[in-house]
């Protein structure tokens, strides 16, 4: 996947699970997403790196509608979000096709590992207990945790408490995901067993959209690197050329300060 | 020293009898009350936290003044002012009941709105992207963990309302207070009914606390 992607709808396979139209959002005087342009191809893994503070987590944040946003268009998986919050039912619709792993997991404390896993499958897919319980067994394991099922949360280490949270996810069976810093909440050790999780799901041809500044993972899972700088996609393209080529000074600076350790 | 009064062991114990008769009417006071109270609570709680406002400001209102008065004030204007409003008499003990209640109401309020929004804001997000309504957010994820942050405090909340009904005396419902001091009235020994009416005061207020405890104790499985 060379270029991006613009292939107009209705042309079956290729039509982008995601698209942003001229998406802009505004913090009180804060512009945080300035006519923002993005499709996303099924399949497609697309890594949004970029500094702190210049609108990861809202562009990520906006597509299952965690933000709203003030103009533009939205359409995921054929579901249009509207501005302003005035999507209604379509917005439920959405995020259940879409899942999504935070830098601090959110997980339910209160909620036994195997509970946090089938209870939107449940509650929402409506699934029969047992069907509910099977996929979460199936998915623990997948994510090499089944022994902890019964678990709490609390009683789990970061990395895996982060796993559950992409098997609860993982369990609505979404066509998308949206990882936000899955991994900076966690301690050294406990970063690569989330990665390779990730890593299995992509080569699985799960849809990702991921925010995260372990450019290593970057460089080898991504299809497509998204550099984002002041509300803006400055550039992108495949990981060697962003990486070894970046075009924008932006880019440069930045690279040449997080990759420096 | 010199021993000027006599505790008289005699008396108190045969005051026990009659005392009893006046627990059942503090506890049907108090936890009628209370009861009414939490879903008053829990109700305009929730409406305290709404992000619209004509739903919001009814409910600061409400806690205001019930938070802002006394609970003895209240059942006097309840029992002695309502019914020129309304035109007919109001029972002591309907007059006490709902003096708990819109008290413990408004405390318990609070109480909910601070449990509600010590959830992390992530808890409720997390749950809104699995597609879960905001309606099953609250019900499954919120809910169960501001309930158990709350415990204590509701904990607290009932001791107080019990020991508040004990100012109800003065509206003549025979809860304890009173059925004390119509015993006094005939007997003259306020020491030592006193003395075991507060007693009787400290063994609610002592089961409630314990009954609590467990309850924590057991809701704290998990967290
Ligand atoms: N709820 C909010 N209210 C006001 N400003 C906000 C809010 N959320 C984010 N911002 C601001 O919007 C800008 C973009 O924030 P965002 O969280 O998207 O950045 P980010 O790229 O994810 O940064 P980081 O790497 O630190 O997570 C920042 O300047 C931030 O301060
Ligand atoms: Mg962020």
């Amino acid at each position: 996947m060379n270029e991006v992607t613009h292939t107009s709808p209705k042309t079956g396979d290729h039509e982008p699970i995601v698209r942003l139209d001229k998406v802009n959002k505004h913090f009180g005087k804060l512009h945080v997403m300035q006519d923002i342009d993005l499709e996303v191809a099924p399949g497609e893994v697309v890594v949004i790196v970029g500094a702190s503070g210049s609108g990861k987590s809202t562009l990520i944040r906006c597509v299952n509608g965690l933000e709203e946003f003030q103009g533009g268009r939205i359409v995921v998986d054929g579901n249009e979000l509207l501005p302003n919050g005035k999507s209604g039912k379509t917005l439920q619709t959405i995020r259940t096709e879409v899942g999504m792993v935070f830098q601090q997991f959110n997980l339910f404390p209160h909620l036994s590992v195997l509970d946090n896993v089938t209870l939107a499958p449940m509650k929402v897919r409506n699934w029969p207990r047992d069907k509910a319980l099977d996929t979460a067994h199936k998915l623990l394991a997948r994510v090499g945790i089944e022994d902890q099922a019964e678990k709490y949360p609390s009683q789990l280490s970061g990395g895996q408490q982060q796993r559950v949270a992409l098997a609860r996810a993982l369990a609505m069976e979404p066509r998308l995901m949206l990882f936000d810093e899955p991994t900076s909440a966690l301690d050294p050790e406990m970063i690569g067993e989330v990665l390779d999780a990730m890593r299995e799901l992509a080569n699985d041809g799960m849809t990702m959209m991921i925010v995260t500044h372990e450019m290593g993972f970057a460089r080898e899972v991504a299809d497509r690197v998204i550099f984002v700088h002041g509300g803006r996609i400055v550039e992108q393209g495949p990981p060697h050329e962003v990486f070894d080529h970046p075009r924008h000074e932006r880019t440069q600076s930045f690279l040449s300060r997080v990759l420096k350790h | 020293m010199d021993v000027t009064f006599q505790f008289d062991w005699q008396a108190a114990i045969d005051s026990i009898p009659y005392l009893l008769e006046g627990i059942p009417w503090t506890l049907l006071i108090s936890f009628g009350g209370l009861a009414i109270g939490f879903i008053i609570g829990i109700v305009f709680g929730l409406l305290r936290i709404s992000p619209i406002a004509i739903l919001r400001w009814p409910a600061i209102a409400y806690i205001e003044v019930f938070r802002g008065t006394p609970v003895l004030v209240q059942v006097l204007f309840i029992f002695y002012g309502l019914p020129q409003i309304i035109g007919g008499p109001i029972n002591a003990l309907t007059a006490g009941i709902a003096a708990i209640a819109l008290n413990a109401g408004a405390y318990i309020s609070e109480i909910v709105r601070g449990g509600v929004q010590s959830i992390e804001k992530g808890q409720r997000e997390a749950g809104l992207s699995l597609g879960l309504s905001r309606t099953q957010a609250f019900r499954y994820i919120i809910w169960p963990q501001a309930f158990r942050r709350m415990i204590p405090a509701l904990g607290n909340q009932g001791i107080v309302s019990i020991k508040d009904t004990s100012l109800f005396s003065v509206i003549g419902v025979g809860e304890l207070v009173r059925q004390g001091q119509i015993y006094i009235a005939t007997t003259f020994t306020a020491l030592e009914v006193y003395f075991m009416v507060a007693m009787m005061y400290l063994a609610i207020t002592l089961s409630l606390s314990f009954a609590l405890r467990q309850i924590e104790r057991r809701g704290l499985v998990g967290q």
